[in-house]
């Protein structure tokens, strides 16, 4: 069985001389730390863990870090990791970190698919990487299972895009409840029907993990798209019967600008990557019907 | 350096509504957490939120649910101020327009819970705190208060006054996870703490992998008190892969437990007798655990939980999200099959010391939410009662940061408030090994806010430097899973001095091998080994706090059970153990817990379920 655990796939490790002074030598002098210590633990480790493990998979993961010599070009690093049962993408890629690489970085936290934070792009899809199953992707034990950061946003490090844009996009909606009037007293209860509940409750399981706008041609090619989770959580609010009418059409006002839901052309892949099924493009299409109605009252 | 008049640490439940008390009160208010807001773990919870809202119920029953329920080593003032402002609390979130589960009628739904004498748990589906926290997040947004998200906040700038009572908290050290700049946070007000809970000291554990307890370890070693730290919660629903918590509200709903012959094991094997799957926690921990040991576990591991015979409408409608749960992380379908459950941690109730108004014993630190013990779950937590906790005493905390008056304090803090000393035989001497990096070193010389930060400024740029600097040692993952190995053998639900003894000496052997410890990665950017091993750091020293903890309560109370004394000693032990760093000595002692009441003195029963 292979120990070899890493390798380059592109060239870039010796284009560093450009740098100069201080902080070149400094970045030499840290990469070539990074490239021993990975050299010994990796034939240690992998040596051992590999060995005894029944079957290994073996992840491609994309690398990136703008101050590190011979990663601020792009590459993947291949790792071979001892696959268990139940086994997912985020479990593969900390065994990577914490056996052979750990500065291999990445988001995660709940390990539950709440947080939203491990967004990835898995064999070609927007996808949570702890919700995944390595045994549901197709083939994995004979081919490459291929991790890389989520596509149309800006690569901090590593996995880590910047969800700036993203954040932006979702305050742009004014994501907040904003009742006309609350019910006398502290303890009274504004009543909402069953059904209005059921209408929304879609709507507010988003977890802001950005696998939608990723997704979204449109939002690749217009940097000012809402895009669907931010118009999803417009949804949100102009569905839920406890806002009034005043705020309901500031509101559509919002949505029907020139980047909001005119925008968006059906194509479904928004609603086919969300990890909270929440049905997407639906919600898109109601609110255009929305605010035609809302543009008939006018004539 | 950045100036506030508050600074909120932690952007979970208690943070945010600390936050949005704070800015209520007028203050400048600025939130700093390691996650965006919505990643927090408080998105994390499930079953509901605790409050008093009907015809029937009152919040006194709740106050008396809630002492009983801590085995009688709650707080009786903390425990009367949550139960009565719970409502309220409640109510406003649903003012904020948090989708609450719905009656006919309109109003919110309230389902049973474990321990409860009256169903009065609020809930939205089975992803309540998802819903809280989201909801709390847009208020945040709305006021357009300032959030630092993906700061790492890595000590406190607190004076070094001798005495840690003495001492002032003038803001914190923090950076930015994007860039690595380091940088000061200036507080006038106050520093509020609400970095949540520290599961991943032990490696079965319902919390995130950003629970590492950073709040408690850094005003810790700043001089704050811990206090329960043994108290340490195991649910007994988690899914035995990875941890991942299978709702109270199932049980809640009516799941049912079985053992491996088939045996509604509560029932058969008299574990609680009125009460069954609905007693609290520990004793259904205990009574999985023992199935277990006893031969009657399936797979010699877990149990079962079922939920079938509840149908599939009702299951639906109010636990929808436990069938994806059981699903992505355990392949397994709860309309067709049982699910497998096994104890795991869960919730810390100790902390950091704090009075009901969320003050510690250091003047302008403040502490709320998981990561504080203002004692109201005493040795048990009820189900439900973390969420509404963490809204009226992050709200309470908020308000005094931001200078509110809300009259004098009846829970004492800080060394002072010590009734007696204790000596326990522990077979190393915990605390620092190498108090090179001591959060204070007291002489008292600094005093001036600008001068504090600066100097903790200069000592955290450091300690970085140091870290990154280095070029080879030990990996911090290492040593972490050594950590949580040896908690998860030795100070799990079942208790025994001669395991206590030797956690104890391996988290010794874990402190030496951390001063070994190197970060290999050399970047700036976004640095998460640096991070992990700071957080390691914290880890250690909050494992250690339950271990000793555990070694020195010498009784059977609520959650801690203990091999050698199986019974509840109301005649000593009707205290809390509390541990002071005392720079690197920890110091062990003891006071009293507070049993009366505004009206009324809770007194201690046999808890029968
Ligand atoms: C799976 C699960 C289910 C639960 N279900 C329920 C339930 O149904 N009902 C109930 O009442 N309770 C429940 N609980 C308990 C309850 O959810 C938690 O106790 C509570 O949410 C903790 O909230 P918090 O605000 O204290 O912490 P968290 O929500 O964990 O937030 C901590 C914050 O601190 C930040 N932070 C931490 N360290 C640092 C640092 N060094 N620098 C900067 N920021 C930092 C983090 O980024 C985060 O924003 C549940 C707990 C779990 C784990
Ligand atoms: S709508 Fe779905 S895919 Fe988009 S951010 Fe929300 S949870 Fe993620
Ligand atoms: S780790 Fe939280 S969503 Fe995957």
């Amino acid at each position: 069985m292979s120990t070899e655990v890493t390798e380059k796939e592109t060239e870039a490790q010796t284009e560093t001389e450009a740098e100069s002074g201080e902080s070149a030598h400094q970045s030499r002098r840290m990469e070539q730390k990074r490239q021993q210590a990975s050299q010994r633990d990796l034939e240690e480790e992998a040596r051992t863990e590999i060995d005894e493990a029944e079957q290994t998979i073996e992840v491609k993961v994309f690398r990136f870090d703008p101050e590190v010599a011979g990663k601020e070009e792009p590459r993947f690093d291949t790792f071979h990791v001892p696959f268990f049962k139940g086994m997912t993408v985020l479990d593969a890629l900390i065994y990577a970190r914490d056996h052979y690489d750990s500065s291999l970085t990445f988001r995660h936290s709940c390990r539950q698919a709440i947080c939203g934070s491990d967004a990835l792009f898995v064999n070609g899809r927007q996808r949570l990487g702890c919700k995944t199953q390595i045994a549901d992707l197709e083939d994995h034990l004979n081919s490459t299972i291929r991790i890389e950061p989520l596509p149309h946003q800006e690569v901090v490090k590593d996995l880590v895009v910047d969800m700036e844009h993203f954040y932006d996009q979702m305050e742009a909606v004014e994501p907040f409840f904003d009742a006309d009037e609350l019910p006398d007293g502290d303890l009274e209860e504004q009543r909402q029907d069953r059904e209005n509940r059921e209408k929304i409750k879609m709507s507010t399981r988003c977890i802001w993990c950005g696998a939608c706008m990723s997704s979204c041609n449109i939002a690749a090619g217009d940097n000012e798209y809402l895009g669907p989770a931010a118009i999803n959580k417009a949804y949100r609010f102009a569905m839920d019967e406890r806002e009034g009418e005043d705020r309901k059409q500031q509101r559509l006002n919002i949505i029907e600008q020139e980047h909001g839901v005119w925008r968006c052309q059906t194509q479904f892949s928004c609603t086919e990557v969300c990890p909270k099924d929440i049905p997407l493009t639906e919600h898109i299409q109601e609110l255009k019907r929305e605010s035609v109605k809302n543009n008939l009252k006018f004539w | 350096m950045y100036e506030h008049d508050v600074l909120v640490i932690g952007g979970g439940g208690a943070g945010l509504r600390a936050a949005i008390a704070a800015h209520e009160e007028g203050a400048d208010v600025a939130i700093v957490t390691k996650l965006h807001p919505v990643r927090s773990h408080t998105g994390a919870a499930e079953g509901g939120i605790n409050a008093a809202l009907r015809d029937g119920d009152s919040w006194e029953d709740h106050a008396y649910d809630t002492m009983k329920g801590s085995d009688f080593l709650g707080d009786a003032p903390a425990i009367e101020t949550f139960a009565k402002n719970a409502p309220e609390e409640v109510i406003q979130l649903e003012h904020w327009g948090m989708p609450f589960s719905r009656e006919d009628d309109g109003r919110v739904s309230q389902r049973p819970f474990g321990g409860l004498s009256f169903p009065r748990t609020t809930y939205a589906g089975a992803e309540t705190g998802h819903h809280l926290l989201h909801t709390m997040y847009e208020q945040v947004v709305k006021r357009g208060i300032t959030v630092y998200d993906e700061w790492y906040v890595s000590r406190l700038a607190v004076t070094d006054h001798d005495d840690p009572e003495d001492r002032e908290c003038h803001g914190v050290v923090a950076y930015d996870i994007k860039t690595g700049e380091i940088a000061g946070f200036q507080a006038s007000g106050g520093v509020i703490l609400a970095t949540g809970g520290l599961g991943q000291a032990f490696d079965h554990t319902t919390n995130a992998v950003a629970n590492t307890g950073d709040g408690p370890a850094m005003a810790y070693r700043a001089g704050v008190p811990v206090e329960d730290m043994e108290m340490i919660q195991f649910h007994p629903t988690t899914l035995p892969s990875t941890g991942v918590l299978i709702s109270e509200g199932v049980r809640g709903e009516g799941g049912i437990l079985y053992n491996d012959q088939g045996e509604r094991l509560m029932f058969e094997y008299g574990y609680a007798n009125n009460e069954g799957e609905l007693a609290s926690r520990d004793v259904v921990a205990r009574a999985e655990l023992t199935e277990v040991n006893e031969g009657r576990g399936i797979e010699d591991e877990y149990v079962h939980l079922d939920m079938r015979h509840l149908g599939e409408e009702r299951i639906l409608d109010r636990l929808e999200n436990i069938l994806h749960l059981a699903e992505d992380f355990e392949g397994v379908d709860g309309l067709e099959e049982p699910m497998p459950v096994k104890p795991g941690q869960h919730y810390a109730m100790g902390g950091l010391e704090v009075d009901e108004h969320g003050e510690t014993c250091i003047d302008g630190l403040y502490a709320a939410g998981e990561c504080a013990c203002v004692s109201m779950h005493g040795a048990n937590r009820l189900g439900g009662n973390a969420l509404p906790e963490l809204l009226v005493f992050g709200a309470r905390a908020g308000w005094h940061a931001a200078d509110r008056d809300l009259g004098e304090a009846q829970i004492g803090t800080g060394p002072s408030a010590k009734s007696e000393d204790e000596d326990v035989d522990t077979p190393v001497s915990p605390g620092a090994i190498d108090a090179g990096d001591e959060d204070v070193a007291a002489d008292g010389a600094l005093v001036e806010p600008t001068e504090v930060l600066d100097h903790h400024v200069t000592a955290e740029e450091q300690r970085v430097e140091s870290l990154l600097e280095k070029d080879e040692g030990v990996n911090h993952a290492e040593v972490r899973a050594d950590v949580q190995e040896t908690m998860t053998q030795n100070v799990n639900v079942f208790r025994e001095e001669s395991n206590l003894k030797e956690a104890l000496e391996d988290l010794r052997v874990a402190r030496e091998r951390y001063q070994d410890v190197y970060v290999r990665d050399p970047s700036r950017t976004f640095n998460t080994d640096l991070i992990h091993t700071i957080e390691t750091r914290n880890i250690i020293d909050v494992a250690e706090a339950i271990t000793l903890g555990a070694l020195a309560r010498e009784e059977f109370r609520g959650a801690h059970w203990r091999a050698e004394h199986q019974e509840r000693k109301d005649d000593e032990w009707i205290k809390h153990t509390m541990l002071a760093w005392n720079d690197g000595n920890p110091d062990l002692y003891y006071k009293p817990v507070i049993l009366e009441g505004e009206d009324k003195t809770y007194e201690p029963k046999e808890r029968s379920y």
